[in-house]
């Protein structure tokens, strides 16, 4: 297959890179539009997942006065989890662990633009029942955080795969020329039309839910 | 996705789901509010924008299709989107519309407190005596 240029997108990467400066401040912007005080918001979505910018390094020592830090991009539900998972992975490719290393800085980061629609490519490596495999999953959504929940939940309903043995690679926002996914690229349309086939009826709040109806709903739109 | 416009000569809807498309939200925190559909995210859900709110994605499910329609590009600046409101005239639009009347109607019946309820427990009850009144008179003329 035809390999994607690596300059052509962005990509949030989640792995290594050396950083001279150590505590950086908060990457990226609100996750809401703030200074709008006329304009409502609508009801954000509560993300399960959060991602975090994790740097760290071992703790100096007689051998390294200063050693190298670290810096990653990934997902946990909260930053304690984040914490951890960075100790994970930075086992996995430095010699360094929990014990003789130290946790610099700890952001979050939030969606640029909230407001408009992206399609994301997210790597992954999972395991599954009988061994590891890497997948390439795209999404269209609004924010990078509902990119990721939705993978989540995509694997755990298609393949039975759950959190914890998930590893997300990489992820990036994917311009809609390079998208691989005919489920993605059905919704590249500028004049898209379609009828909402089928009207769930149900009352306007939990609150005003009855178990018998006086008569049967109409479902035609 | 495309509407199949072509061999059927009806079709059995009438109310798309398209860019511009202004929809009722009926469910949710804001139930009761007129939302214009602005783009499409997936199968189940849309970018939706109002005049007064920020522009966010809302599920299908919540959101009931109106006959109305105004003309926009995708994902329109806010001042684009509400002069294309004005130009299509669309409060007006709705609230002459008999869903829109309903509505109307609907919470002004919800506000009423008691006092109103009385008075208009007395309109009801005058309206029904002029009525009784005329199809008397219809029964007179009818029996002579």
């Amino acid at each position: 297959g035809s390999s994607r240029p690596f300059h052509k997108y962005e990509t949030d990467n989640v792995f290594l890179r050396s950083s001279a400066s150590a505590a950086r401040g908060s990457v990226g912007g609100e996750e809401r539009e703030g200074g709008d005080d006329d304009l409502k918001i609508l009801d954000m979505v509560v993300f399960r997942f959060h991602q975090y910018q994790v740097v760290g390094r071992a703790l100096p020592s007689a051998i390294d006065e200063h050693p190298k830090i670290y810096r990653m991009k990934l997902w946990a539900t909260n930053e304690v989890r984040a914490k951890s998972k960075f100790w994970y992975f930075l086992r996995k490719l430095k010699k360094v662990k929990k014990s003789n290393g130290q946790v610099l800085a700890i952001n979050e980061i939030f969606e640029r633009k909230p407001t408009k629609i992206k399609n994301y490519g997210i790597w992954l490596r999972y395991q599954s029942r009988t061994g590891y495999h890497n997948m390439y999953k795209e999404y269209r959504d609004t924010t990078l955080n509902g990119a990721v929940e939705q993978m989540y939940n995509e694997m755990a309903s298609r393949h039975r795969v759950r959190y914890h043995c998930i590893q997300i690679i990489k992820t990036a926002t994917i311009p809609s020329k390079l998208c691989k996914r005919e489920s993605t690229k059905q919704f590249h349309d500028s004049k898209i039309k379609f009828p909402l086939v089928f009207k769930k009826v149900r009352p306007p709040s939990r609150k005003l839910k009855t178990t018998y109806k006086a008569s049967r709903p109409n479902l035609f739109m | 996705m495309q509407a199949d416009q072509g061999p059927l000569p009806v079709q059995p809807f009438k109310r798309y789901v398209e860019i511009g498309r202004v929809a009722l939200v009926n469910y949710g925190k804001e139930y009761g509010r007129l939302v214009v559909i602005v783009d499409v995210i997936d199968q189940n859900r849309a970018l939706v924008d109002a005049p007064d709110i920020v522009r966010g994605q809302m599920n299908f499910k919540r959101l009931s299709l109106t006959d109305i329609k105004i003309d926009i590009p995708r994902v329109p600046k806010k001042k684009t989107l509400i002069d294309a409101m004005e130009a299509a005239d669309v409060k007006n639009k709705w609230e002459k519309s008999s869903w829109g009347r309903k509505l109307i109607v609907q919470k002004r019946r919800a506000s009423l407190n008691d006092f109103d309820r009385f008075k208009v427990m007395l309109a009801k009850i005058k309206r029904g005596g002029a009525i009784r009144q005329e199809l008397a008179k219809l029964k007179k003329e009818n029996a002579a």
